[in-house]
C-alpha cells in the first residue's frame, strides 16, 4: 500500500517539479550574466497560457501531428516515473529497466521527428534530421553508460543500481568516465548549450525548436512539459546513480521518505545550478562538431565498459 | 503425424504451382497457397506448443538410391515452419489483392507456391542431400521470381548476380556437408551427429564454409551484395518472402549446421561470428540510410537485422564453448526471437512498399510524400512496422534487442581476453545500429507518407485493396502482441532452445503481469504489457485533462513560411537532405561520400546542382577485382575453343600422360 | 593515519588510480581539440594532473624525493612551458587551427584501440603485481601511446612537441606508480631539460607551423566540406 502511494507521489513530483526546475535554471543563468531574469514560476504561467490558446494547424498536417504531443508526453512521463528520485523500490520499477527507459525516450523522439516532417516545411526537416543524427550517437553513448553501471551493479534495474551505489563503491575510474559520458549525453539529449540553444529560433541553432516550430496552443504546452520532464529525468538519473545519498529504501518509514524528498530537491537545485553555470560559460558549437562531441561521449562510455569487462577493480 | 501433414502441404503447394503452369488463375493459386500455409502454420504451431509430439522422422524413397530422402520435425524445425508459413500465409493474402494487377502472372504464379514449398522442405530436411536439393530448388524458384519482370532495367543484372552468389553459397554448403560427413560418408543428419569432425581444422573449415554458404543467403557482409539488387527486383510479396523468410531459412541452415551437426564449438567461433554480425549490422543500416529507393532501403535494412541475429548466434557459440549453457540459451533465444520478429515486421514493411508501388507506380521516395492523406490505412500499418523495427517499446523489436543486450551483459564472465575486448565493441555496434535504424525509418516513413506530395502520382494515389490491408494489419497486430506478451513467445521457443543448448530460460508465464525475466528477477526484467498500459493511460489522462481544462479551439491555416510563401513542395526536405547530417558524420569514412555543388555565377539562370557521390567500398575492393580476375582467366581459357584438331589431340595426349605420371608418383 | 592503515590504503590506492584514469581522459581531451590555444591549455592540465598524481604517490609511498619530481612537473610543464608556447604561437603567427590527418572521430577510435591494446599487453605480463599497480601501468602505457598518436596525427610542430611531452608525462606516471624505481627524479630532470631545449630550438630557429607545405585549399577543408 505504501509502495503504491510512493509510486503515485513519485509520478506527481516528476510532473510538478519539472517546470520549476526549468524556471530555476533560467533564473540562475540570467543572474550569472547580470540580468534579473524571469520569475521562478514563469514556466507554469507559460504552460497555462498556452493551454488557453487556440491551436493553429497547417493544412498539410495529418493525425500524426495531432497525436504526437500526447504520445511524447506519455512516454516521457512514464519513463520519468520509473526513475527513483527520492525513493527506490518503486512499485512498477520491474516493468522497465534503464535500457527500456532509454528506449522510451527514443520512442518519444521518433514521434517528434515524424511530427517535424509532417507539415512538409524545411524547418521541420532540419530539426528532424539533426535530431536523428544527434540521437544516432547519443543513444549508443547512453547505452554504454548503462552497460557500465549495470556491469558494476549486477543489474539493469535503476532501483538496484541506486541501492548498489548507496553501498561501499569507492572511487572507480569507470564510474568517473561514465559520469562524464552521461553528462555529455544529457546535455545533447536535452538540447542545452553547447549542442542546441533552447532560447533561440534561429536556423543555425535550432534542433528541438525546429521540430516543434509548427506546434501551438495545447499541443505546444504538452511538448514543452515533456521536454521539461526530460530534463528532470536526466538530472534524476545522475542524482540517483552518482549522488544516491538519502534515497529512501522501501520499508524505512515515512521520515526517510520525507528526508529523501528534501534531499532530492537539493540535488535538483545543485544540478540545475551546475547546468546553468556550464551553459553560461561555454559557447554553442557548430552543428558538424556535434559528432565529435558525441563521438567523444561514446568513446568515454566504450572505454568505461571496456574497463568493466577487463578489470576486477576499476 | 504432424510431419506427414507438412509434407502433404508441401506437395499441395507444388501442385498449385503446376496448375499455374496451365492456367494463370491468380485468385485460385493464391487462395490454395493461403489455405495450405495456414494449415502448415497451425500444424507447426501445435507441434511447437506440444513438444512431446515432436521428433517424428520419415524417409521417402526418392533421391539417392542408397540414401533416400530423410525428413524430420524437431523443435527447431517446428519453429522455423511457423516462421516460414506465417510469412507465406500473409504473402498469399497480400497476393490475392496485389496479384490482380500483376502484369506477367504466368511468370510469377507457378513459382510462388513452389518457392513456399521449397522453403518448407529445407526446414524439414534431415539429410545433407535433401537439404542441398531443396535449398537449390528454393534458390532457383526465387531466381525465377526475381526475373519475372526481366525487361525492367537492372532486373536482369540483379538476377545474374543473385544466381552467382546462390551458386557460390551452395558450393560452400556442399563442401561443408562433405567435411561433416567425413570419410565414412554418412549423409543423414543422424549419422553426422554421431561423428563430429575429427580435427579443429576441419571444424574451423566447416564454420567458414557455413558462414559463406548460409551467410551469403542471409546477407552477411561482405556477401550481401546480391540482396539489395535482387530483393527489390521481385514483385513486392515475393520481396517480403525473400527478405523476411528466405533469409531466415538461411539462418536455420547456419543454426542447424553449427549448433546441431558440427559438434562442440571452439571459443574463437564466438569471436568471429559476433564481429561479422556487428559489422553487418552497422554497414547494413548505413547503406540503408543512403538509399532513397524504398525497397532497396528495406533490403539493406534486412542486412542489418541479420547482423543482429548473428550477434546473438555468435554469443551463443561463445557461451557454449565456455560451458555456460544458461547464457547460451539466453543468447540463442534472443537470436531466434529476432528471427520471428524480423520476419513479421519486414514482411509488413515490404507489403506497405508494395502497396505504395501499386498505388503510385513509384519506388523512389524523392517522388512520393503526403501519402498519409491518400492511403491512411497503409500509412498506419507502415507506421507500426517502422516503430517495431526501430526497437521502440512496446513493440516486439524492442524485446529481442533487449534480450540481446542482456546476453551481452552476461559476457564479462567469458574468460578469453579477445572476447573480453570484442564483446563491448560489438555491444557498441549494436547500440549504434539500433539508433541509426530509428533514423532510417523516420526517413522512410516521413519522406514517403508525411509532408506534401512531391509528384503528381503521389498526389493522386488511391488506397490499396482489402486483401493487402488485411495482411498488413494482421502483421501489425502481431507486432504489438509479440511486444506486449513476449513471455508466451519465449516459452514457446523453449523446446527448440533446449534441444540445441541443453538449458532453458526460466518459465515466463507464471510471472506477475506477464513480465519477462531472462536470468533472474533481481537482475533484470521487462514488462511490455504494463508499459503499453501506462503509456495509454498517461496519454489518455493527458488528453482528458487537456480537453476538460484547456481551450478546444482549432483552426486550419497555412504553414509557417517565415515570410516567404512557397507553394512548391520541392522546398521540403528530401530523402537525401534528411540523411545528409548522418552522411556527413559516417559517410565520408564508410562510403567516401563527397558532395560537389555546381553553383552558377550571378546572372546565369540555370539551376544550381548538388551532386552526391557515394562509393560502395566493398563492391570496389572485393567484387570488382574478383570479377576482373575471373574474366581474365575466362578470356585466356576461351582460347581453348579455337584450337585445331591437332591441338585437341595434343591436349588429350597431355592429359593422359599427366594422369599416368600422377599415378606413378602416388604409388 | 599511517600509510599502513587498511582503510587509508584502499582509499589512497583508489585516488591514485583515479589520477591515472584522469590522465588518460586528459590525453583524449588533447586528441579532441582543434585549436592551438586549447591544446596548450589542456596540456597544462595534463601536467597538473601528473604533478598531483606524483605528489599523491609521494605521500602514500612515503618517498619524499618524489615531491621534487612533482614540483618540477608543476613549475616547468604546467606553467613555464605553456606560457612559452603561447608566446611562440603569437610571435611566430603560427596557424591557430590544428589540421588533423584523419578526422577527429577516427583519431578517437584509434585512441580507444590503443587503450585496449595497452590493457591487453600489460595485464597478462604483470601477473605478480597488485591489481591496482597493474592497471596503473596499463593506463601509463595508454598515455604514452596516445601521446604518440597525437604526434603522428597532427601536421603541426607545436602539437608534436606537446605530444612528446605527454609521452614523458606517461613515463613519469609509470615510474612513480611502480614503487621503488630508482633515479626517478634524475630522469625527470633530464627529460625536462630536453624538452626545454626543444622549445627554445623552435623559438630560436623559428621552425614554422608545419613540415608539409601550406596550401590555401587546405583552409577550405575547415569550413566543413571535405574535398
Amino acid at each position: 500500500m505504501l509502495d503504491a502511494l510512493v509510486q503515485l507521489v513519485e509520478m506527481l513530483v516528476v510532473l510538478l517539479f519539472a517546470p520549476l526546475l526549468v524556471g530555476y535554471v533560467r533564473k540562475v543563468k540570467a543572474l550569472l550574466v547580470g540580468r534579473r531574469g524571469p520569475p521562478l514560476l514563469q514556466p507554469y504561467r507559460d504552460l497555462l497560457r498556452l493551454l488557453r490558446k487556440e491551436v493553429v494547424l497547417a493544412h498539410s498536417a495529418s493525425w500524426v501531428f495531432r497525436v504526437t504531443p500526447y504520445l511524447v508526453f506519455a512516454a516521457t512521463w512514464v519513463a520519468a516515473a520509473l526513475v527513483p528520485t527520492f525513493a527506490t523500490g518503486l512499485l512498477f520499477s520491474y516493468a522497465a529497466d534503464m535500457i527500456a527507459i532509454v528506449a522510451l525516450l527514443g520512442s518519444a523522439r521518433f514521434m517528434l521527428a515524424l511530427a517535424g516532417l509532417d507539415v512538409g516545411t524545411s524547418f521541420g526537416g532540419i530539426g528532424s534530421s539533426r535530431e536523428m543524427m544527434i540521437a544516432s550517437l547519443a543513444e549508443p553513448a547512453m547505452l554504454m553508460v548503462v552497460f557500465t553501471l549495470s556491469l558494476l551493479a549486477g543489474s539493469t534495474q535503476l532501483s538496484s543500481i541506486a541501492a548498489f551505489m548507496q553501498g561501499d563503491v569507492g572511487l572507480r575510474v569507470s564510474l568517473a568516465l561514465a559520469l562524464l559520458a552521461l553528462g555529455m549525453v544529457a546535455i545533447a539529449e536535452n538540447g542545452r548549450i553547447p549542442v542546441d540553444n533552447p532560447a533561440t529560433h534561429l536556423e543555425l541553432t535550432m534542433v528541438h525548436e525546429a521540430m516543434i516550430l509548427e506546434y501551438s496552443g495545447r499541443h505546444l504546452a504538452m511538448i514543452e512539459l515533456a521536454s521539461h520532464i526530460k530534463l528532470l529525468l536526466y538530472l534524476s538519473i545522475i542524482g540517483c546513480v552518482f549522488a544516491p545519498w538519502h534515497i529512501a529504501v522501501s520499508g524505512q518509514g515515512s521520515a526517510a521518505y520525507l528526508t529523501g524528498l528534501v534531499v532530492y530537491v537539493g540535488k535538483l537545485a545543485a544540478g540545475g545550478f551546475l547546468l546553468a553555470v556550464f551553459e553560461t560559460a561555454i559557447a554553442k558549437m557548430r552543428v558538424f562538431r556535434y559528432s565529435d562531441f558525441l563521438g567523444a561521449a561514446l568513446m568515454l562510455g566504450l572505454l568505461a565498459t571496456l574497463l568493466r569487462f577487463v578489470s576486477r577493480v576499476t | 503425424m504432424a510431419l506427414q501433414i507438412l509434407l502433404w502441404c508441401a506437395a499441395a503447394l507444388l501442385g498449385a504451382g503446376a496448375i499455374a503452369l496451365y492456367r494463370a488463375a491468380s485468385t485460385l493459386v493464391y487462395g490454395i497457397a493461403l489455405a495450405v500455409t495456414l494449415l502448415a502454420l497451425a500444424v507447426g504451431g501445435a507441434a511447437l506448443l506440444a513438444p512431446d509430439s515432436l521428433g517424428g522422422a520419415l524417409t521417402l524413397p526418392v533421391g539417392l538410391p542408397w540414401l533416400g530422402a530423410h525428413f524430420r520435425l524437431d523443435a527447431l524445425a517446428a519453429f522455423f515452419i511457423l516462421v516460414v508459413n506465417l510469412g507465406g500465409a500473409t504473402a498469399s493474402l497480400f497476393g490475392l489483392g496485389y496479384g490482380s494487377h500483376e502484369e506477367a502472372p504466368g511468370r510469377v504464379l507457378p513459382f510462388f507456391p513452389a518457392f513456399l514449398a521449397g522453403m518448407n522442405l529445407v526446414v524439414l530436411a534431415a539429410d545433407a542431400f535433401t537439404f542441398l536439393f531443396t535449398w537449390e530448388f528454393m534458390s532457383l524458384c526465387s531466381w525465377a521470381l526475381v526475373m519475372a519482370h526481366h525487361r525492367r532495367p537492372g532486373n536482369a543484372a540483379a538476377g545474374y548476380v543473385y544466381l552467382l552468389m546462390a551458386s557460390l553459397g551452395t558450393l560452400a554448403l556442399v563442401l561443408a556437408f562433405g567435411l561433416l560427413a567425413g570419410p565414412s560418408g554418412g549423409y543423414a543428419f543422424d549419422a553426422i551427429r554421431q561423428t563430429p569432425p575429427g580435427s579443429a581444422a576441419a571444424s574451423a573449415a566447416v564454420l567458414v564454409l557455413a558462414l559463406i554458404g548460409a551467410g551469403s543467403k542471409a546477407g552477411l557482409v561482405p556477401l550481401h551484395a546480391w540482396l539489395p539488387l535482387a530483393h527489390p527486383a521481385a514483385p513486392s510479396h515475393v520481396s517480403a518472402l525473400m527478405s523476411g523468410v528466405m533469409t531466415k531459412v538461411a539462418v536455420y541452415g547456419f543454426v542447424r549446421i553449427m549448433f546441431d551437426l558440427a559438434g562442440p564449438p571452439s571459443w574463437w567461433w564466438g569471436a568471429l561470428v559476433p564481429l561479422l554480425g556487428g559489422l553487418t549490422a552497422v554497414m547494413g543500416v548505413l547503406y540503408a540510410l543512403m538509399e532513397h529507393d524504398l525497397k532497396r532501403l528495406l533490403a539493406y535494412h534486412t542486412v542489418e537485422n541479420i547482423g543482429i541475429i548473428f550477434i546473438g548466434l555468435g554469443l551463443a557459440l561463445a557461451f557454449e564453448a565456455n560451458a555456460m549453457p544458461a547464457a547460451a540459451a539466453l543468447a540463442l533465444t534472443a537470436a531466434l526471437l529476432h528471427v520471428f520478429n524480423h520476419s513479421v515486421f519486414k514482411s509488413l514493411l515490404f507489403y506497405g512498399a508494395g502497396a505504395v508501388l501499386g498505388a503510385t507506380g513509384e519506388r523512389d521516395m524523392e517522388r512520393l510524400g503526403g501519402l498519409i492523406h491518400r492511403m491512411p490505412y497503409t500509412a498506419f500499418a507502415f507506421l507500426v512496422g517502422c516503430a517495431a523495427i526501430s526497437a521502440l517499446p512496446p513493440f516486439n523489436g524492442f524485446v529481442s534487442e533487449w534480450l540481446t543486450f542482456q546476453a551481452i551483459l552476461l559476457s564479462p564472465t567469458l574468460p578469453q581476453w579477445l572476447l573480453k575486448f570484442l564483446v563491448p565493441a560489438v555491444g557498441a555496434m549494436l547500440a549504434m545500429s539500433a539508433a541509426l535504424a530509428a533514423a532510417c525509418f523516420v526517413k522512410a516513413f516521413g519522406i514517403t507518407f508525411l509532408g506534401r506530395a512531391r509528384s503528381l502520382r503521389a498526389l493522386e494515389a488511391v488506397e490499396t485493396d482489402r486483401w493487402s490491408l488485411a495482411a498488413m494489419f494482421a502483421l501489425a497486430a502481431l507486432c504489438l502482441l509479440a511486444g506486449i506478451l513476449p513471455g508466451y513467445f519465449i516459452d514457446a521457443l523453449a523446446p527448440a532452445i533446449h534441444g540445441l543448448t541443453g538449458a532453458n530460460l526460466p518459465r515466463q508465464e507464471q510471472l506477475d503481469w506477464l513480465t519477462i525475466v531472462p536470468i533472474e528477477q533481481s537482475r533484470s526484467s521487462y514488462n511490455g504489457l504494463l508499459l503499453f498500459l501506462f503509456i495509454a493511460l498517461a496519454a489518455g489522462l493527458g488528453a482528458e485533462v487537456i480537453h476538460r481544462f484547456a481551450s478546444a479551439a482549432l483552426r486550419r491555416s497555412a504553414a509557417w513560411d517565415c515570410g516567404f510563401p512557397d507553394a512548391s513542395p520541392a522546398t521540403q526536405y528530401t530523402a537525401g537532405s534528411f540523411s545528409q547530417p548522418i552522411r556527413r558524420v559516417f559517410g565520408t569514412v564508410v562510403f567516401r561520400a563527397a558532395e560537389t555543388v555546381d553553383m552558377p555565377p550571378p546572372g546565369d539562370v540555370r539551376p544550381a546542382r548538388l551532386h552526391v557521390r557515394l562509393r560502395d567500398v566493398l563492391w570496389e575492393t572485393l567484387y570488382l577485382p574478383l570479377s576482373q580476375v575471373v574474366a581474365y582467366g575466362a578470356d585466356r581459357l576461351n582460347g581453348l575453343q579455337f584450337l585445331t584438331i591437332r591441338g585437341y589431340l595434343t591436349l588429350v595426349f597431355g592429359a593422359l600422360v599427366a594422369l599416368l605420371m600422377v599415378l606413378s608418383i602416388w604409388q | 593515519m599511517s600509510p599502513n592503515d587498511p582503510l587509508m590504503t584502499s582509499l589512497a590506492l583508489d585516488v591514485a588510480h583515479l589520477f591515472a584514469g584522469g590522465l588518460v581522459v586528459v590525453s583524449f581531451m588533447l586528441l579532441y581539440q582543434d585549436r592551438m590555444t586549447a591544446v596548450i591549455n589542456i596540456f597544462a592540465l595534463h601536467a597538473l594532473v601528473v604533478s598531483l598524481s606524483v605528489a599523491w604517490q609521494a605521500a602514500i609511498q612515503d618517498a619524499p624525493h618524489l615531491y621534487i619530481t612533482a614540483a618540477i612537473a608543476l613549475v616547468v610543464k604546467a606553467v613555464v612551458i605553456p606560457l612559452a608556447l603561447h608566446r611562440i604561437v603569437m610571435r611566430l603567427g603560427i596557424h591557430r587551427t590544428i589540421e588533423p590527418v584523419v578526422g577527429t572521430g577516427l583519431t578517437m577510435l584509434a585512441g580507444i584501440g590503443l587503450v585496449a591494446l595497452s590493457i591487453m599487453v600489460m595485464l597478462p605480463i604483470t601477473q605478480q603485481a597488485g591489481t591496482l599497480a597493474r592497471e596503473d601501468l596499463s593506463f601509463a602505457l595508454s598515455v604514452i601511446l596516445l601521446g604518440l598518436l597525437l604526434m603522428i596525427s597532427r601536421r603541426n610542430a607545436v602539437s608534436q612537441v606537446i605530444g612528446f611531452m605527454s609521452i614523458e608525462n606517461g613515463l613519469i606516471l609509470a615510474a612513480t606508480a611502480a614503487k621503488g624505481m630508482p633515479l626517478v627524479v634524475e630522469i625527470s630532470v633530464a627529460f625536462s631539460i630536453l624538452v626545454a631545449l626543444i622549445v627554445i630550438g623552435i623559438f630560436l630557429f623559428r621552425i614554422r607551423e608545419r613540415f608539409e607545405t601550406v596550401d590555401i585549399h587546405l583552409l577550405h577543408e575547415h569550413r566543413g566540406e571535405q574535398p
